[in-house]
């Protein structure tokens, strides 16, 4: 604690431990130490001495048990004779997958609203006020309830869709089903399909996806080849050759010969029974969850944009006009790229906080992790101690990760100083 | 100012330590006051008015067994719960009666560790469909879209159901009962399950009510009754007999009009007499004051006027009484013995 | 020399042009328009389009708002009075706010008491007033402020007011101990010894003074469980309380995150990532399903207390980091300077670091607040009845089972009041606040 060194003594005696500087920090952190395993030791004899009077036993056994309920959103197969384990699979995918989705779009809508904020348009940028205000200040349990309200309340129920005068009809081409219950699109399918490969016994990767990416990832190796030639040949003769038709080729020949050799074709949805059935089905509880999350974070992401482009010096705005390049120009290429220095640290918080956020999924039913594992799962079971904890790592898992990943592209993108 | 806001509020607010295991009887009286968990609301069985004031007829029973144990039918703390805390609020002590529409099945009275004091109101899974469907049996359901409400048995049944019948179905989950019915009335789903109860007092606050239908099928037994922690016997007891003295009391034409006279001397009704206390000890054999029963009779009634009052033909809810009548009409609800 | 060269230059004017007016379409309100609104095909296409917007849900939404249902006391008479009124597009039902309204604010909380929570708000913002309106108030309030956590808590739960003078009595030892142990004792030893001192004060001993002074001396209100808390009110109690008690945890983390003492800050780091790693609804879970499990048996105490224990908890971590932001912040010549002075850790902690530190941390403990404050919303989810607990119980009623839009208007509006005026100030705050040393 200070920088001073004391002078050495010959004996040591007991007080010092507590007056000398050299011992007395391992003395805290002992103290200390001792404190915290003391306090553990008297939470987990209390839960022992509970548990025992209650009559319980702590064991994950339960996960193995068959579930008994259903999951209409998932990604991987499931029906309700699998496992518990199985179903908090199913809804640690579910968490995923809206957290993503809604990482992305709150990122994209964020950056769009924090630039238009700073627009000169008078009605554009007080509106974006509005907008961030409005979300900022109300509570995103409100913002989830209310999207599913206003989706559930003003699109049309699939049975408006039945009869030969119709209220409601289908969109783009009778393609697309817009219902209360979600919105059904075509969904691809192949009619040589390579089948799938199961890993462990927890889901099937499809060989037709593999197939995809790995054509996707060469042509864009060889794109990126060819980009490279070109930079070469610019830089040897000041010509740069056209290249833009071979890279395009290179990317997207190979893709639809593939889909060609797989068969591939749409399937649309169709209405038959209670429900359109074909095609892929985005149910109304992720699209209320995605949309509120989204519009939630993203009035957050945009306050730090503001923030970051504010934070960039008018200099840089005025040489990039001096140099004559157009406003719309200036803000991609000059000033955004410097404002995301200031922008991403608040970025990885908003994203964790989205990510964190989706765990109120519960309140219009979308079966994430909460809904499933320390939802039903801990209903039926009645075991809360093992749901919660477990629950709770995962959630901690999750956000590590998250803060691993984006703290690692940040001193990417960091600048390098001194 | 860490601890002084938090010691403060501790001390304030009275940290109520006691233990939990047993006596709750003892518990009870020296607080002066039950603590009842019922539900976060859920028309006709419990809801609070605008003044705070709690009625349903989940609430009753608490009135009741409050009225019975400490003489006082407002003597009771009611402490809303939610499908998933209701059980840990009574295994843990912070209730001592739970009247929450819980459904009495084996694992929860054995693994749970739960005692189930009887049965107050029958009940069974149902489906309500909008008439226009023209679907007139639960049979014809293959494809539908369910509104179900997470957090209960419903689930299981409604899963084990269409697994049956080879059909398919697609869920969707929804917290409370006011969402579920949005959900239903927007057309987001087209069946809306739950207890019968539940689906009639959900009807029953529709613009137009007779645009739907509930389907005949019944497809699971819930009988839904108050419960209480293992352990604590002479507890149960006292909940088990408050329930049955309203059961009882409307068997023998005790209402709470006339118990007051019933219970001033002895008549000839043998039985009566042992319950209202004019005759033999049975308040001393469970704890109580010897005018327990009558007090359980004042507080709302016998369990006919308590079915009345709350969900009956007359309230907005509008149930029958059904399999909840007396043994004496073809119903089940049959008192053991006082005696 | 203007002259000579006039004489010499015949073609150069002698006088100044009149000034001309500006160009009619860049003044007056065609010019702002022009400038604020359609510059350039762009700008045009979007101002036409958000004008369209906002008179496309006026034109939904008026006629839905203004709906004469004030007087109605149940959903079908309301559904009567705008049935009679032929709208196209329904209207809304307020007859719900104004029967509910006092509910939503205050929950079940006694009505004759309501001017307790109310004084404990209005005394909030006067124990506030040396943080928030410097200028206006004597520095002397400083001490009202420091009790009045306490005054809050008796006001609010009510009970004898021995409660609180003997919960007061506890710090009154630990700065006692602190005086006249510092010159004897290591201070942070004289802390401990008064830490523990008053704890055993408050555990062993105040229980059984306060009920023997309130049996010779029954002064106090009526008591209030905190089961009656609800509405707005609940909402408000638990996130004051637990941004004051986040606030002291957060400093103490944030030093402990910073400190050379390893083993202290891997701890101080476990347990602010745990917290922050972990969404709140699961901590709610903990408080209401878990907490009573991992205490020992036969502990008990209500759900407000928990869910106040468990928000403290997730406060005090954002604390920690919005307090780590200050530190970080400020110049390492600050640290130096103290060093240079011969002051201690804990003396240019307290004198010289944390006064400049928390200063620079206020907007953001007020964004924490708001944080807080919304979150609140979540103890929904664990059956308690805050607005949004309350919207779901009203609407088990028979009277009101269906409205839907009207409460959660009401609620959405009252907490964007809060959150909005919270915020609004907090700015105004920070400007006030710059020293402008950067």
């Amino acid at each position: 604690m200070t920088t001073l060194t004391d002078p050495p003594s010959e004996s040591f005696r007991l007080s010092m431990l507590i007056y000398d500087t050299r011992y007395r920090a391992i003395t805290f952190q002992i103290i200390a130490l001792i404190c915290f395993l003391l306090f553990f030791g008297w939470l987990i004899s209390n839960t022992a001495q509970n548990l025992a009077d209650l009559g319980k036993e702590p064991s994950f056994g339960f996960l193995m048990e068959p579930a008994g309920y259903d999951i209409n959103q998932r990604l991987i197969d499931y029906n309700n004779q699998d496992s518990h384990l199985r179903a908090a699979f199913v809804g640690l995918l579910n968490t995923l997958l809206v957290a993503f989705l809604g990482c992305v779009t709150a990122t994209v809508v964020g950056v769009i609203v924090g630039v238009l904020r700073l627009s000169n348009n008078w009605l554009i940028s007080r509106l974006m006020a509005v907008y961030v205000e409005m979300f900022r200040n109300v509570p995103v349990l409100m913002w989830i309830v209310l999207c599913m309200a206003i989706l559930i309340e003003s699109l049309p129920a699939p049975r408006a869709f039945r009869g030969d005068d119709a209220e409601a009809s289908m969109k783009l081409f009778d393609t697309v089903a817009i219902t209360n219950r979600g919105v059904y699109i075509p969904e691809p399918l192949f009619s040589r399909s390579l089948g799938d490969i199961p890993v462990g016994n927890l889901f099937n990767i499809s060989i037709d996806l593999i197939a995809i990416l790995i054509v996707l990832a060469i042509g864009f190796y060889v794109s990126h080849r060819i980009k490279l030639k070109a930079d070469a040949t610019q830089e040897a003769t000041g010509v740069r050759p056209r290249t833009w038709y071979m890279r395009l080729g290179v990317i997207f020949v190979p893709l639809a010969a593939l889909l060609v050799i797989l068969g591939f074709h749409l399937g649309y949805p169709e209405l038959s029974g209670f429900n359109f059935s074909g095609g892929t089905h985005l149910r109304n509880s992720l699209i209320a969850l995605w949309l509120a999350l989204s519009l939630y974070t993203a009035a957050f992401i945009a306050e730090n944009v503001r923030a970051g482009i504010l934070a960039i010096s008018k200099g840089q705005t005025e040489a990039a006009s001096a140099l004559g390049l157009r406003p719309s120009i200036t803000m991609r290429l000059v000033i955004l790229p410097q404002a995301l220095r200031v922008i991403i640290p608040p970025l990885i918080s908003q994203y964790l906080n989205l990510t964190k956020n989706s765990s109120l999924a519960i309140a219009v039913g979308y079966m994430d992790i909460t809904g499933t594992l320390m939802g039903i799962t801990l209903n039926q079971t009645g075991r809360e101690l093992e749901t919660v904890l477990l629950g709770m790592l995962i959630y901690l898992a999750i956000s590590l990760a998250i803060s691993a990943v984006m703290n690692f592209y940040n001193s990417r993108v960091k600048l390098v100083e001194r | 100012m860490k601890k002084s806001v938090f010691l403060g509020a501790l001390t304030v607010a009275g940290l109520a330590a006691g233990a939990s295991a047993a006596a709750t009887l003892d518990d009870v009286k020296a607080r002066g006051k039950l603590n009842c968990g019922v539900s976060t609301g859920l028309a006709g069985f419990s809801a609070p008015d605008a003044n705070g004031e709690w009625g349903g007829f989940d609430v009753a029973v608490c009135r009741a067994v409050a009225a019975a144990v400490l003489g006082d039918p407002s003597a009771v703390e009611f402490v809303s719960t939610t499908g998933k805390t209701r059980f840990t609020a009574l295994s843990s002590g912070e209730i001592d009666m739970l009247a929450r529409n819980t459904t009495w099945t084996l694992s929860r009275d054995v693994d749970l560790k739960f005692t189930f004091t009887g049965v107050n109101y029958y009940d069974g899974q149902g489906f309500m469909v909008p008439k226009e469907l023209g679907v007139s049996s639960a049979k014809e359901l293959d494809g539908a879209t369910v509104c179900i409400q997470t957090g209960t048995t419903t689930e299981l049944n409604l899963a084990d159901y269409f697994r049956k019948n080879g059909m398919n179905y697609e869920p969707v989950p929804i917290e409370t009962n006011a969402e579920a019915q949005q959900q239903y009335l927007a057309g987001a789903c087209d069946v809306y399950t739950t207890d019968a109860s539940g689906l009639a007092a959900t009807r029953a606050t529709f613009e137009t009510p007779a645009d739907h239908v509930i389907l005949p099928e019944i497809i699971s037994k819930e009988p839904l009754g108050p419960l209480v922690r293992h352990g604590d016997d002479e507890w149960g007891d006292i909940v088990r007999w408050t329930l049955y003295a309203l059961v009882a009391a409307e068997e023998m034409g005790i209402t709470s009009t006339n118990v007051g006279d019933l219970s001033a001397a002895a008549g000839d009704n043998p039985e009566m007499n042992r319950m209202l206390g004019t005759e033999g000890n049975l308040g001393e054999m469970l704890g109580l004051e010897a005018n327990w029963a009558v007090n359980a009779i004042s507080a709302g009634g016998n369990y006919g006027e308590i079915f009345a009052t709350n969900i009956g033909e007359e309230t907005p809810i509008g149930l029958s009484r059904g399999l909840n009548a007396q043994w004496t009409e073809g119903g089940l609800m049959y008192a053991p013995p006082f005696r | 020399m203007s002259d000579t060269h006039a004489e010499t230059v015949s073609y150069v004017r002698e006088t100044m042009l009149p000034q001309q007016e500006p160009p009619a379409s860049t003044v007056g309100p065609l010019g702002w328009a022009k400038t604020n609104l359609f510059s350039g095909w762009f700008n045009t296409v979007l101002s036409v389009l958000s004008g369209l917007f906002i008179l496309w849900l006026a034109y939904r939404l008026l006629p839905w708002i203004i709906s004469p249902t004030w007087q109605a006391t149940s959903l079908n008479e309301c559904r009567e009075i705008i049935g009679a009124l032929n709208k196209p597009h329904g209207g809304a039902c307020w007859g719900v706010i104004s029967e509910r309204w006092k509910q939503l604010m205050f929950g079940f909380y006694p009505p004759e008491h309501y001017w307790r929570p109310v004084l404990s708000l209005i005394l909030l913002l006067v124990a506030l007033g040396p943080l928030l309106f410097r200028h206006l108030v004597p520095a002397k309030v400083i001490y009202f402020s420091m009790l009045y956590p306490f005054i809050a808590a008796w006001l609010l739960w009510g009970g004898t007011i021995w409660n609180p003078i003997v919960a007061i009595l506890g710090f009154v030892i630990i700065g006692l101990s602190l005086k006249f142990l510092t010159s004897v004792l290591n201070p942070a030893l004289a802390l401990i010894i008064g830490v523990v001192l008053a704890v055993i004060w408050w555990v062993a001993l105040a229980g059984t003074v306060a009920g023997g002074l309130s049996a010779v001396l029954p002064i106090g209100i009526e008591a209030i469980a905190s089961r009656q808390f609800g509405g707005f009110m609940l909402s408000i109690t638990i996130g004051v309380t637990a941004i004051l008690c986040s606030l002291p945890i957060g400093i103490l983390l944030a030093l402990g995150r910073q400190s050379d003492l390893l083993l202290v800050k891997a701890m101080c780091v476990g347990f602010i990532e745990f917290i922050r790693g972990v969404p709140l609804i699961t901590l709610l879970f903990v408080a209401s399903v878990l907490l009573n499990i991992f205490l020992p048996p036969g502990t008990n105490f209500d759900i407000i207390l928990r869910v106040i224990i468990m928000v403290t908890l997730f406060a005090s971590a954002y604390m920690a980091e919005v307090v780590r932001g200050g530190l970080a912040a400020l110049p390492k010549g600050q640290y130096e300077g103290a060093d240079s002075l011969g002051l201690d850790y804990w003396q240019s902690q307290r004198l010289i670091i944390m006064p400049q530190a928390l200063k620079i941390s206020i907007p953001g403990i007020v964004s924490t607040f708001i944080g807080v404050f919304k979150d609140t919303t979540l103890v929904s989810i664990i059956s308690m009845f805050d607005p949004i607990g309350l919207s779901n119980a009203i609407r088990a009623d028979t009277a009101w089972n269906g409205v839907y839009w009207e409460l959660f208007i009401f609620i959405g509006l009252v907490f964007f009041i809060f959150c909005f005026s919270m915020s609004r100030y907090s700015m105004y705050l920070e400007r006030r606040l710059q020293t402008g040393h950067r």
